[in-house]
């Protein structure tokens, strides 16, 4: 018998604050933007990624800062070993990354191969001068590959039969980060 | 939720349900976008191997899978009828099957015969892509077909689609009428009367053997090429005469005083079916379907290879 259960580990306020940090240090990081662009990992880091655009033009007023979407679906390493298909979402990057430092945007770093195949992905767009990496929930002790975020919102330890899910209240109904545990 | 073809080859559109094609299209809208980046190479099916099998003459199909495969990082090996062994009298399945105990993870087919494909996948156990069958199917152009008129018209559900030229020997005609009736669309074929296959209505479809009616009641005119190495008789007297009473030229077009979106599969007989002056005009699609071929193809190969 399974028993699922939800738990709720960051609710809106929290989130709220979360963000509003993360976008902080990316501002202290960079002082001048016109160098930076952001790119949010399609699916789940395009939210997140447009939240963490508005809130540096917002609270920090930085000017214009590119934002683009990155698919990584042709770039995964496990087509054709799991039994799912992995289908495509749509790429949206407009602009070329020669010589910029990219800040890739995800909501939840896990084993890390999402991030390897958007490095890779990234590469068709040009040579950038740095690479960042921001996450929102970084699962540490589940990783596969050398993979470390330079903004973390919120370090959570799930082990296997657990989930995260981040949801937004564009997609959702409502801005949080649940647990999902699963026994069997 | 993931979404998934509902066969293991492609044969021909008859096999495809509307799923199918929808989810064709969504890849192949992604493809596209990828063959426009400066680099235009994605890691999918680096360890996929794909014979090309052409056991009949093509340029366009053969260019177009060939690109597909290596955008897809396939690894890639030609075979062409004309330097093999079936001139000294192997059979068909035989030389599959000895190309497949090479590793061959994909097998894309063109052949005279009708059915060849159909065939093949009965007696070997690997994935096939028809690239055409004789005056059977050839289902990869009928896709990019649509794709390249979904992109014009957003839907092809109650458009008005003529099919004008040699229906009776083409697969592409026969291909087009499948999908273009899946799709929702009306379908009309025109040509001279030794063209039309007989029951073509059995088809779903109407005809019409004044070209200027039907260009008053279409949004598409597909044209299609005299398939004149299919023809064992003489069909229609003279070329001259075909080609005044089914080519297509810019004066035709200005009587009926309408815009239609003009489709070719290529290769054009300039002169014949469509005049130097409209394919140079660029009133037609037809670079846009070439384009669109390398997306259809990348897509159909990614999604039967993810099956595999």
């Amino acid at each position: 018998m399974s028993v699922n259960s939800n738990k709720k580990i960051l609710d809106a306020s929290k989130l709220s604050l979360i963000l509003s940090r993360l976008a902080s240090q990316i501002f202290e990081n960079h002082i001048d933007f016109s160098d930076v662009v952001l790119v949010g990992i399609q699916p789940r880091g395009k939210i997140l990624s447009q939240k963490i655009c508005n809130l540096l033009n917002e609270k920090f007023d930085v000017g214009e800062i590119k934002l683009g979407f990155l698919d990584i679906t042709f770039f995964r390493d496990d087509f054709g070993r799991e039994k799912k298909i992995l289908n495509a979402n749509e790429t949206n990057i407009d602009f070329l990354i020669e010589n910029k430092t990219v800040i890739l945007i995800d909501d939840v770093l896990y084993t890390g191969r999402s991030i390897r195949a958007a490095l890779s992905a990234l590469q068709s767009f040009g040579r950038p001068k740095k690479v960042e990496l921001l996450n929102l929930i970084d699962r540490r002790f589940s990783r596969h590959l050398p993979i470390q975020p330079d903004y973390c919102g919120c370090q959570v330890d799930a082990i296997n039969n657990q989930t995260v899910s981040v949801k937004w209240m564009e997609n959702d109904g409502e801005d949080a980060v649940y647990l999902h545990i699963k026994d069997e | 939720m993931s979404k998934k073809l509902s066969v293991s080859n492609l044969l021909g559109i008859k096999y495809l349900n509307e799923n199918d094609i929808n989810l064709i299209f969504e890849t192949a809208n992604n493809f596209s976008e990828v063959i426009n980046r400066k680099i235009k190479k994605v890691p999918s099916l680096r360890d996929i191997t794909i014979a090309n099998l052409f056991f009949e003459n093509s340029t366009r199909t053969k260019i177009s899978f060939e690109l597909a495969q290596k955008r897809l990082s396939a690894d890639v090996v030609n075979f062409s009828s004309s330097s093999s062994s079936i001139s000294k009298g192997e059979t068909l399945a035989d030389t599959v099957n000895n190309i497949l105990s090479m590793k061959v993870d994909m097998v894309v087919m063109r052949h005279p015969s009708p059915g060849a494909s159909v065939f093949l996948s009965k007696n070997i156990d690997t994935c096939i892509i028809n690239a055409g069958d004789g005056c059977h199917e050839h289902p990869t152009q009928a896709l990019l077909d649509s794709y390249t008129l979904v992109q014009n018209l957003g839907t092809l559900s109650g458009k008005k689609i003529v099919i004008v030229g040699d229906i009776l020997h083409s697969r592409v005609a026969l291909s087009n009428i499948f999908l273009f009736k899946k799709l929702g669309a009306e379908v009309k074929v025109c040509g001279p009367k030794s063209l039309i296959p007989k029951h073509v209505e059995k088809l779903g479809v109407t005809y019409e053997f004044s070209l200027e009616s039907a260009l008053r009641w279409c949004d598409v005119a597909s044209m299609l090429r005299i398939q004149n190495e299919r023809m064992n008789q003489s069909f229609f007297p003279t070329t001259r005469e075909y080609s005044r009473d089914f080519g297509l030229d810019s004066k035709k077009l200005k009587q009926i005083d309408k815009k239609i979106i003009i489709t070719h599969p290529g290769p054009i007989n300039r002169g014949v079916e469509l005049s130097s002056d409209i394919i140079d005009s660029g009133k037609t699609v037809i670079l846009d379907q070439v384009e669109n071929g390398v997306a259809i193809r990348m897509a159909v190969m990614y999604l039967l290879a993810s099956r595999l």
